[in-house]
């Protein structure tokens, strides 16, 4: 904690603070009473201006008080908390600490409300209009950033609200993708295909999904299509929620239907990561967001 | 003043002194009616006003935890912050015009420490005796009798401090069930904390404390003098009439009979002339009438009057009529705008709030059939009572349309957070970025209506 190499440092701030405090007793001490040169006990002696003086007005005794207060206060202070270099102060108070013991309290006092929760399922929360609620604004702070506020997501960025889902859509598997995270990988395939193979198996997709396409292309894509994509997205194309292989054959296209875009994906691949969410939020949340995530695509 | 003349001798100087207690002689007349009139009206109001119920609720409210103010029917919330503005403002300004006017009108009459001292004082007149009983009781050496006048006294002070202390702390937490709570000594750390310290405050300031609050701690005693000036009203002792003082022939009106001394609540002698510790509690004018009328001299040997009205020997009329001038006509006039503009703003103030917030990192997408789509988040927030549902529409661009639901219900006082699609057709916009409206109009009255701009992006 302590960023500098020689403990001269520490000495040199705790001297200088204790002294200037000690200092301010002193000059107390000293100023409450005054010698006054001159017959007129009722001025200061101070004069300005050659011939203009001042009034003594007697402050009351217990301002003075005040600044004993205060130099009792700061000593205290001292004693207690960090400020004297690297000591620590009799309460051992840090930020951290205090972050841990606010973050305890807050643990404390809605723990209860998530372990209520928690030990429901995930069928009977969808039927818990205050659970959504609490959902929501979990979705709001945590996942909306990506998926957007309404869960529908973007480009690159799934669609939450349909009922297509590339990892599995139960209530296991999307549990699993918010405590684990998820990362989707579609290798390169250029070298593999070539440019005009990348074209022709890029047509052979749109094929699937009846996207308008060149059948010469698409009938000479097949081929390819059996040879280099079938391990991952299956022999017709329906892909396989295990590896999170998006289905082919719908409408759902994460990157975009256009043919520039299916060919870029083919050739250069796709890396596409879901964060996991574990030590972020914890399983209490995670559960009740797994809840109102289901609950978008059932509107 | 002059310092010259040789040093005679060496004298030793305390800067502190121990303070002496004042006594002020009990009082009665006009003025000290209408500080007794004031005393009541702002107590009535201080310790009542926190019991009367409104629907079902506190009246006045403060509630800091919910962020939340109820008065009456108004219910403020944080966003409205600019009505305490507008308030600290009006009570800024009405602070000058009154100074400018006629002194230290606020000090003398309505401030706490003055309308608490008063109280405080009634009941030491009770307990202890007038003036001379208690500058006797106060140098008499302790006995039974003196010890459980002071205990009574004492015990008087802190009972009317702490139901202070009390109701104090029930205009920021609901007074009933704090009532309920301190029987069963079951008030929350905060609460018994402000109870205890604003009961301490009321006993120290105006049990022990007293003129020093005004003299050595009071900010605003110090600088309203700027706000002087010499047409200003102030209790003033007229000294031509006065000197030289004494009975018997020759000698002026004023008897020398030091009544004015003795009522004064900050120890100074206003024969003296204007001085800083003066706060215009006029106490010294009833003092000196109640003596004029007994000895058979016309009243108003020490009254309000002004510097100029002193010098030029002004008539009552004449001296009046400067009150008209144009500082305090410009005081006025500001007072008056922010005033009037305040109530109309409150007047027409809708129990709506909304805030468009765009989806940022979703800029703009395209879903089935082409359209093209925008995120937005409304915070609606709900400021009247009742629970209410709203028809959001949007405007802005050809056939923009929001897909899913439009009504939004939601709970009184309350506010809650939707997220809202926006879609357009294909072409019906280019790139760039358009201007729209969000409007959010009540289902059940159409004046309870609130229009808000965003913008619509197009990729």
């Amino acid at each position: 904690m302590n960023e500098f190499t020689s403990s001269f440092w520490d000495l040199y701030i705790s001297i200088i603070t204790l002294v200037s405090i000690l200092a301010c007793g002193v000059l107390l001490v000293a100023q409450s009473r005054r010698r006054v040169a001159g017959g007129e006990a009722e001025t200061t002696g101070h004069t300005w201006d050659e011939d203009l003086g001042e009034y003594n007005n007697p402050l009351p005794r217990w301002w003075m008080w005040l600044f004993w207060i205060t130099i009792v206060w700061g000593l205290a202070y001292l004693a207690l908390y960090p400020g004297l270099g690297s000591y620590a102060g009799l309460w051992k108070w840090s930020q951290v600490g205090q972050l841990e013991q606010e973050t305890a309290r807050h643990e404390a006092r809605f723990g209860p409300l998530y372990d209520r929760y928690a030990r429901m399922d995930v069928q009977a929360l969808l039927a818990e209009p205050r659970a959504l609620a609490i959902g929501q604004k979990l979705f709001l702070n945590n996942c909306a950033q990506c998926h957007a506020s309404d869960g529908a997501g973007s480009r690159g960025f799934p669609n939450l609200t349909d009922r297509d889902w590339q990892w599995g859509g139960t209530p296991e598997a999307v549990k699993t993708s918010i405590t684990q995270g998820r990362t989707g990988v579609m290798p390169p395939m250029a070298v593999a295909l070539g440019e005009q193979g990348t074209k022709d198996a890029a047509h052979y997709v749109m094929s699937l999904s009846g996207l308008a396409h060149d059948s010469i292309r698409a009938a000479r894509g097949k081929p390819l299509f059996a040879q280099n994509c079938v391990a991952c997205h299956g022999a017709e194309g329906k892909g396989n929620p295990l590896l999170g292989a998006p289905n082919l054959t719908d409408k759902t296209w994460l990157h975009g239907a256009a043919e520039p875009v299916i060919i870029e994906t083919i050739t250069r691949g796709r890396t596409n990561q879901m964060p996991a969410h574990q030590d972020l939020l914890g399983e209490a949340r995670i559960h009740l967001l797994t809840a109102y995530v289901l609950s978008l695509s059932r509107q | 003043m002059r310092t010259d003349g040789a040093p005679a001798q060496v004298v030793e100087q305390a800067l502190y002194e121990v303070r002496k207690t004042i006594h002020p002689r009990a009082v009665h007349g006009w003025f000290a009616g209408w500080r007794w009139a004031l005393v009541w009206a702002t107590q009535l109001v201080f310790y009542g006003l926190a019991w009367l119920p409104w629907n079902d609720r506190q009246a006045v409210l403060f509630d800091i935890a919910q962020r939340k103010f109820t008065l009456f029917g108004l219910i403020l919330f944080p966003q409205d912050i600019i009505y305490l503005t507008v308030l600290l403002i009006i009570a800024a300004l009405a602070l000058f015009l009154f100074t400018a006017v006629a002194g230290r009108l606020w000090c003398g009459y309505a401030c706490p420490q003055t309308v608490y001292t008063e109280i405080f004082l009634w009941v030491e007149e009770k307990i202890e005796g007038d003036r001379m009983a208690r500058m006797k009781l106060d140098a008499a050496p302790l006995s039974a009798r003196k010890f459980a006048l002071k205990a009574a006294k004492h015990g008087v002070w802190i009972a009317i401090a702490l139901w202070t202390g009390f109701t104090f702390v029930g205009y920021f937490t609901p007074i009933r069930e704090l009532w309920d709570a301190v029987w069963s000594l079951g008030t929350g750390p905060w609460e018994t904390f402000w109870v205890l310290f604003y009961g301490f405050a009321t006993y120290g300031n105006a049990g022990w404390m007293r003129d020093q609050v005004c003299k050595y701690m009071c900010p605003y005693a110090r600088f309203q003098s700027a706000m002087f000036d010499k047409d200003t009203l102030i209790i003033s002792y007229d000294p031509e009439r006065g000197e030289p003082r004494g009975k018997g022939p020759g000698k002026g009106h004023c008897v020398d009979c030091s009544i004015c001394v003795q009522v004064c609540p900050t120890g100074i002698d206003i024969r003296d002339g204007l001085q800083y510790e003066c706060i215009g509690c006029a106490a010294c004018i009833d003092g000196c009438d109640q003596v004029m009328e007994k000895v058979g001299f016309p009243k108003g040997l020490i009254r309000y009057s002004t510097q100029h009205a002193m010098e030029q020997k002004l008539t009552r009329g004449e001296m009046l009529k400067r009150a008209f001038r144009p500082r305090v006509l410009l005081y006025s006039a500001i007072l008056w705008i922010v005033i009037i503009v305040a109530g109309v703003s409150l007047w027409n103030r809708v129990p709506l709030k909304v805030d468009v917030i765009r989806d940022r990192a979703a800029i703009s997408r395209e879903v089935a059939g082409g359209l093209i789509e925008n995120v937005y988040r409304l915070q609606i927030m709900n400021t009247s009572e009742s629970a209410r549902a709203y028809r959001l529409s949007v405007s802005g661009i050809p056939g923009i349309r929001i897909p899913g639901e439009t009504v939004i219900e939601v709970d009184g006082a309350a506010s809650r957070m939707v997220p809202v699609s926006v879609r357009i057709a294909p072409g019906a916009a280019e790139a760039g970025t358009h201007r729209i409206d969000f409007d959010i109009e009540s289902t059940d009255d159409a004046s309870v209506a609130v229009r808000e701009k965003s913008v619509f992006i197009v990729r």
